[in-house]
C-alpha cells in the first residue's frame, strides 16, 4: 500500500536502530502518548531494537480506555430509555461501565448499533424521526473534527432527532498535566494525527516550560524508529524542542478547517479523566449555539456515582507509572474476551497490546 | 482509534469522495478537507479524510533515509 510499505522496510529501519546506537549515551525515557503508536511498536517489536538505555512508555492516549466510568454509565442509561437508538464506534461496545456494558444492554433488548463514521448516526436519525438517536463522542482531536462536522450538517438539513453526548478530549493539557504531575520522561512521541488537526503550536510549552523533546510522529515502525532519533539527537545535544517527524501528513498550522469546526460546535471545558482526574482545559462540550444536539441537555438522567473496578491499575498505566505485567488481575482475571479494566478492552489500550504480543 | 489509513481518491462528489484502499472502494467525507482531486491520497479516519498526503514531503523523508542507510552499508 502507497505511503505505508515504504514505511516499513526493515533495512531502513536496521540503520536508524544501527544510527541510534553510535549515538545514544544517556539514559533516556520517551513517553509515546498515542495508543496508536503502541500498538505499532508491540506489533513490530521495536523495543528489541533500540539500545538498552532508550525505555519507552506508554500514555494515555486511547479514548476508550480514558473515558470515565461515569461517562459510561451514562450511556448505558441513555441505552434504557425507549426509544432510543444508540449509535456507537464498536470500541466502546465492550467497555465495562458500573455494572453492565453496551454489548449486554444490547443483547437485553436495547437498539445498539455500530457504525464506522458518525455520519451513519445522522442518516439513522433521518431514517427513524419517531425515534432519538444519541452518539456516544469519543476520541481526541482527530476524531472530534468529525462529530462536529455531523452536527452542523444535522442542523443544516434539520434533523432534530440526532444528539451527541460528547466525552471528546484534547490532548496537550494531559500531556502538561503528566509531566506536572512527574512523570519522570524527556520527551514525547506525540500523536501524528492528533497534531494534523492541532498544528504544532499546542506543543510550544511542553518544550520551553519542561525542557521536554516532542516529536510529532506517524505510525509506521520506519515513522516511530526516526522519530525515536530524532528526540534521542535532541536530548544528546541538550536542544529539545517541537520537532514534525510525519511530514508527509502534518502541517505546522494543522488542519485549519476542522480547527475552526471545532470552535464553532464545542467549549473546552474541565474533564474527568480515568485514573488520572480532573484535567483543566481537557474536555470538549457542545456550545450553547448548538445545545440542541446535546444529549446531556435534552435528556435529564442521573446516574448513580460510579465505582472503579478493584483491583485494576489501568489508573498508573494510563500514567506511565505501571506497566501491565504489575497487575496482579493482568492475564488471569483481566483478558480481551472478558476484560476488567477500559485498558484491556480497545485493540489500543496498553494491557491489550501487551496481551496480545506478549511472549 | 486515531488511526488512519492512506486512501486514492478516484472521484470527487462535493463534499464526499469514492476512494480506494488497495482496491475497496469506500466513500470518504471530505467536510474536514478543500480542494482535493483525483489522484490525491488522503489519510481516512471514521469516514472522513483528515488530510491530505503530501507527496513531495514524503519523498523528501524517505531520500534523508536512504541516504542513512547507503551511509551505513559504506
Amino acid at each position: 500500500m502507497k505511503y505505508v510499505d515504504e514505511y516499513r522496510k526493515r533495512d531502513l529501519i536496521l540503520s536508524i536502530a544501527e544510527k541510534l546506537k553510535t549515538i545514544s549515551k544517556k539514559e533516556i525515557v520517551l513517553m509515546e502518548v498515542c495508543g496508536g503508536h503502541t500498538m505499532a511498536i508491540h506489533r513490530f517489536g521495536l523495543n528489541s531494537l533500540l539500545p538498552e538505555n532508550i525505555h519507552l512508555i506508554s500514555g494515555p492516549g486511547c479514548p476508550v480506555c480514558v473515558s470515565s466510568q461515569h461517562f459510561i454509565d451514562l450511556a448505558l442509561a441513555f441505552s434504557r430509555i425507549p426509544g432510543v437508538i444508540i449509535t456507537t464506534y464498536g470500541d466502546l461496545i465492550r467497555v465495562p461501565g458500573s455494572s453492565t456494558s453496551l454489548e449486554k444492554e444490547r443483547a437485553a433488548g436495547s437498539d445498539i448499533r455500530i457504525i464506522y463514521s458518525v455520519l451513519e448516526a445522522v442518516e439513522i436519525a433521518r431514517q427513524n424521526p419517531g425515534k432519538k438517536i444519541i452518539f456516544p463522542g469519543i476520541g481526541f482531536e482527530t476524531t472530534a473534527p468529525a462529530t462536529g462536522a455531523a452536527i452542523i450538517k444535522a442542523r443544516l438539513e434539520n434533523v432534530s432527532n440526532f444528539f451527541v453526548l460528547s466525552a471528546h478530549k484534547v490532548m496537550p493539557p494531559v500531556m502538561k498535566a503528566l509531566v506536572e504531575d512527574g512523570v519522570k520522561i524527556n520527551g514525547f512521541i506525540a500523536p501524528g494525527h492528533v497534531t494534523a488537526i492541532t498544528g504544532i503550536s499546542a506543543y510550544n510549552d511542553l518544550a520551553s516550560l519542561y525542557s521536554l523533546g516532542v516529536v510529532a510522529t506517524g505510525f509506521e515502525p520506519v515513522d516511530i524508529m526516526q522519530a525515536v532519533l530524532m528526540l534521542v539527537s535532541q536530548i544528546e545535544s541538550g536542544t529539545p524542542k517541537v520537532e514534525v517527524q510525519y511530514r508527509r501528513v502534518i502541517n505546522n498550522d494543522g488542519n485549519r478547517i476542522a480547527q475552526k469546526i471545532l470552535r464553532e460546535v464545542f467549549d473546552y471545558r474541565d474533564d474527568l479523566w480515568r485514573g488520572l482526574g480532573m484535567i483543566p482545559g481537557s474536555g470538549l462540550r457542545i456550545t450553547d449555539e448548538f445545545s440542541s444536539f446535546d444529549a446531556e441537555k435534552q435528556f435529564s438522567i442521573e446516574v448513580p456515582r460510579s465505582t472503579e473496578p478493584k483491583g485494576c491499575i489501568c489508573g498508573e498505566i494510563l500514567r506511565g507509572l505501571k506497566t501491565p505485567v504489575e497487575c496482579s488481575l493482568f492475564a488471569n482475571k483481566c483478558i480481551p474476551s472478558d476484560p476488567v479494566g477500559a485498558c484491556m478492552v480497545s485493540g489500543e489500550g496498553t494491557c491489550a497490546t501487551y496481551y496480545k504480543y506478549r511472549s | 482509534m486515531c488511526l488512519a489509513i492512506p486512501a486514492k481518491v478516484i472521484s470527487v462528489d462535493g463534499a464526499s469522495a469514492k476512494v480506494s484502499i488497495e482496491d475497496i472502494e469506500y466513500t470518504a467525507s471530505l467536510l474536514l478537507l478543500d480542494d482535493v482531486k483525483p489522484g490525491d491520497f488522503i489519510m481516512l479516519h471514521a469516514g472522513f479524510g483528515i488530510e491530505k498526503v503530501d507527496p513531495v514531503r514524503a519523498a523528501e523523508t524517505l531520500e534523508l533515509l536512504n541516504e542513512m542507510k547507503k551511509y551505513r552499508t559504506h
